[in-house]
């Protein structure tokens, strides 16, 4: 490491005031202090400091979508061979996957860091660290297929018109990542909808009985009976069999976000370790399962021909990108409500809309990225009359004061 | 009739350096000062010249906006210098010691009224250990306060047992309770630490058991907790060790600045007590007694001591000295920075495995331990502050100066050491002591009439 630093400490002069490349002071200083935590110490105040930094927060993130990744590369290959009715081993199904995703990974990643870099640059400070995870949740959010071209464009928009021109990390108002896939379910929604995008041929053909749908959208035809069927036609032989393979992950959808086992793993070491609020995760289940059972509930007697309100709760809630939204997304703490108890409200809600938009609007199957969207933007409202009302406590205590007084 | 409240939020930082229970007299120091930035708010007005002599007792500075309220010097002698900052700001105002302390004599106290009593603490320049909330800066003479508190415990990180530090002048104590009573109508309340004998035999007092983590001792917790400040209201707060000096200095008739201090920290060879006194030179106390290698000297406790050399001095209500290592080094990522395993670092979040030895001793260095940042994270900070008010909200009303939030979001009831622990804490290292400082000195402007 000595090597390293005898490297930077000569390079350095050349990015410092004066230097030639002064303008690009703030990408030597991201490498900088990439490889160094520098010897900045403390002046007065508090002289010790805890050892958590925004690298180590934003590091931890990303190992909690570790399973996730891993475990959606695998996917694709399996989904992939089963379309097209072929043998494949393991190793077979994560290599089509890797082979798929590292390219997304690399242009979400080249773009963002890119535009990032720009502003920076221009604004004359350091490069924050938040588009690391954001760099790594735009290719687990997005079809398997997507043109790269696509994954630039969201990403540059999402990066400057919600984050950049707000100020950058820690100001942005809605979820990058989450405005990214927004931005094209809008602009190029035959990408990011419908059925033929979630699983990838790869040009060869596909089996009898193919269709590609994935749960969400068998979901809102279904007809009869409440039964899925996987991407090579066959049905499921219980709901039961439906729901663990939504739970493992075995079904069609974005590239990370199928599985909520892998999901609940990385949700276990965020909230094990302090990173994400426990509070929003818990509350959006609590909010979603609630939404399901009242479906389940009222579904047979207001429209009995509906069968997508008869879908159990238990199993709405492994459909889909709700879990990955609720773990991942909805715990950004830069747009989530920032108060203890606007957090309950706010993971609450999304909980409740996520599966409430799913299941009464067809035109969006995937709820819950809207309904995160919304509550992005309803947050700082909630905050509001949480703050208020310790405002209103406060008022009180006085005037009880001054009459009693 | 004994409260209890039991403090959930905060966290106890366990650093390498207790001091262990034994006293030893230091080596006099040669000079002592006065700092004019122990002193929270005050603008300095000199009384001296450099070369006038004093007794222990004379006036070396005074309040600008209220010059009855006087410093006074520790000891007898020269005053040295006068050192100056930046715009001529007064930094240090030194007096060479004579070997023999002549003391100004007062007279013991034999009672009063209570405006005799608080001429006689103005006079005798104790004034200045009352302090007052809102703004945490010196009471105002003129003031009636509601309440006062005392908080009889430290919890801060390597803190003294106060307990320990006062059993020989418990009676001296009880006599400056007995004189803090006369200035309130309203109660002096103590806060005492759950399972403390020392003081339940304190009479006079309204008595509050405390336990939990730090900030437990801090006497806000004590004041939130029991009779809270509203606005328009002022309270009076005090240490419980210049409440010994108070009973002992109005006992005697002069000011009496002794004090026992700890010499603790990672850096200390065998960290104990030493009897010195106020403003005594640092290295009159600790020459001889650290490790080798960089150190920072602060005088109070390492999360909102001021950072001295070992040239520096004791703060005025300062009850020890840390030294713990510099931390001016680089760290390589993977051995020792933010992707290290970090068995030694300690944190609030579980970010690093050091959470599975929950009873080790760490030694902490001055290294920020990452960048400044914008505020990203959310509810680490009501993770560590036990209060209802909302701590980012708050720091963020001073930030943008909105003068009208910050005194809905309870500005009044706290002072800028209840967010140590936030500053410690913060992933986005925000300076947020001094946020808060200086949004209680524009408060104070503010409403200054």
């Amino acid at each position: 490491m000595k090597v390293v630093d005898n490297l930077l400490g000569k390079v350095r002069p050349v990015f410092e005031k004066g230097g030639r490349f002064e303008k690009f002071w703030p990408v030597f200083d991201a490498l900088e202090t990439f490889a160094f935590v520098p010897d900045h110490t403390t002046k007065n105040g508090a002289h010790i400091r805890d050892a958590i930094d925004m690298k180590r927060t934003m590091f931890l993130v990303i190992v909690a979508m570790v399973p996730a990744l891993l475990f959606g590369m695998y996917n694709l290959g399996y989904q992939h061979y089963m379309a097209i009715g072929q043998e494949a081993t393991l190793i077979d199904m994560f290599v089509f996957g890797l082979i798929k995703t590292i390219p997304i990974i690399i242009v979400s990643y080249g773009v963002g860091l890119g535009v990032e870099f720009v502003f920076c640059i221009i604004k004359g400070h350091a490069i924050y660290e938040g588009f690391l995870v954001s760099g790594m949740l735009i290719p687990l959010i997005m079809p398997v297929d997507i043109p790269l071209w696509m994954v630039a464009v969201a990403t540059a928009f999402s990066v400057v018109f919600v984050k950049e021109v707000f100020g950058g990390t820690g100001m942005n108002i809605l979820n990058v990542a989450l405005t990214a896939r927004a931005f094209i379910f809008f602009a190029y929604p035959t990408e990011m909808s419908g059925n033929k995008v979630w699983i990838s041929l790869n040009g060869e053909g596909a089996v009898d009985g193919y269709t590609g749908e994935t749960l969400l959208g068998q979901a809102v035809g279904l007809e009869g009976n409440v039964g899925f069927h996987d991407v090579a036609g066959t049905a499921y032989a219980s709901i039961a069999d439906s729901f663990w393979a939504s739970f493992v992950g075995l079904i069609p959808g974005s590239i990370g976000e199928t599985s909520a086992l892998a999901v609940l793993i990385g949700a276990a070491i965020l909230i094990w370790t302090g990173i994400a609020s426990w509070r929003i995760i818990f509350w959006g289940l609590i909010g979603g399962a609630v939404m399901g059972m009242i479906f389940n509930l009222v579904g047979p007697s207001i429209s009995p021909e509906n069968m997508y309100l008869q879908v159990p709760w238990w199993h709405q809630l492994v459909m889909g990108g709700f879990l990955f939204g609720v773990v991942f997304m909805a715990t950004d703490p830069v747009s989530a409500a920032q108060t203890t108890r606007g957090k309950v409200i706010y993971g609450f809600l999304i909980g409740l809309l996520g599966i409430l938009i799913r299941v009464v609007n067809p035109a969006y199957p995937e709820g819950i990225m809207m309904a995160i969207l919304f509550m992005n933007v309803m947050a700082p409202t909630i905050d509001h009359y949480v703050v208020q009302a310790n405002i209103n406590k406060r008022l009180k205590r006085l005037k009880t004061a001054k009459t009693t007084a | 009739m004994s409260k209890s409240v039991k403090v959930k939020k905060g966290i106890d930082i366990n650093l390498l350096g207790k001091a262990d229970k034994s006293v030893e007299k230091a080596k006099a120091s040669d000079v002592y000062a006065l700092k004019p930035d122990d002193f929270f708010g005050l603008v300095p007005k000199l009384a001296v010249r450099e070369g006038d002599e004093v007794k222990a007792g004379d006036p070396l500075f005074f309040d600008k906006e209220n010059s009855d309220v006087i410093m006074v010097s520790p000891v007898s002698g020269e005053v040295a210098e006068v050192k100056r900052g930046e715009k001529r700001k007064i930094l240090e105002v030194k007096v060479l010691a004579d070997k023999e302390i002549k003391y100004k004599d007062f007279g013991a106290w034999q009672g009063g009224s209570r405006e005799e009593l608080v001429d006689r603490l103005l006079k005798m320049g104790l004034w200045a250990f009352i302090k007052q909330r809102p703004y945490g800066v010196i009471a105002n003479p003129k003031d009636s306060p509601r309440d006062i508190f005392i908080s009889t415990f430290d919890t801060s990180p390597l803190a003294p047992d106060i307990a320990f530090l006062i059993s020989e002048d418990k009676k001296f104590f009880q006599k400056g309770i007995d004189a803090l009573k006369m200035l309130t109508d309203g109660n002096v309340h103590i806060g005492r630490q759950k399972g403390d004998s020392f003081f339940s035999d304190i009479t006079g007092v309204e008595s509050c058991e405390i336990s939990g983590p730090h900030p437990a001792g801090n006497v806000s917790v004590l004041i939130h907790h029991t009779a809270p400040i509203n606005k328009g209201e002022v309270v009076w707060t005090i240490n419980p060790l210049d409440v010994v000096l108070i009973g002992k200095s109005l006992a005697e008739g002069r000011f009496i600045a002794d004090r026992t201090i700890a010499l603790v920290g990672s850096e200390v060879e065998s960290p104990k007590y030493y009897k010195t006194r106020i403003g005594a030179q640092i290295s009159s106390i600790a020459t001889g007694k650290i490790k080798a290698g960089r150190v920072r000297y602060i005088s109070g406790n390492v999360l909102t001591g001021s950072r001295e050399q070992a040239e520096g001095f004791l703060g005025f209500y300062h009850t020890h000295i840390s030294v713990i290592p510099e931390g001016d080094e680089k760290k390589f990522f993977i051995t020792d920075g933010w992707l290290a395993p970090g068995l030694d670092k300690f944190s609030l979040s579980k970010a690093y495995p050091s959470w599975l030895l929950p009873k080790k001793s760490y030694r902490l260095d001055t290294n920020m331990n990452g960048e400044k940042r914008a505020f990203v994270v959310t509810g680490e900070l009501e993770k560590v502050f036990p209060f209802d008010i909302y701590p980012m909200q708050l720091i963020k009303a001073i930030m943008v100066n909105d003068i009208d939030a910050m005194e809905k979001l309870g500005i009044y009831e706290v002072e800028a050491e209840d967010f140590a622990l936030c500053e410690f804490v913060c992933t986005s290292k925000v300076g947020i002591q001094q946020v808060v400082k200086d949004g209680l000195l524009d408060m104070k402007k503010e409403f200054a009439s």
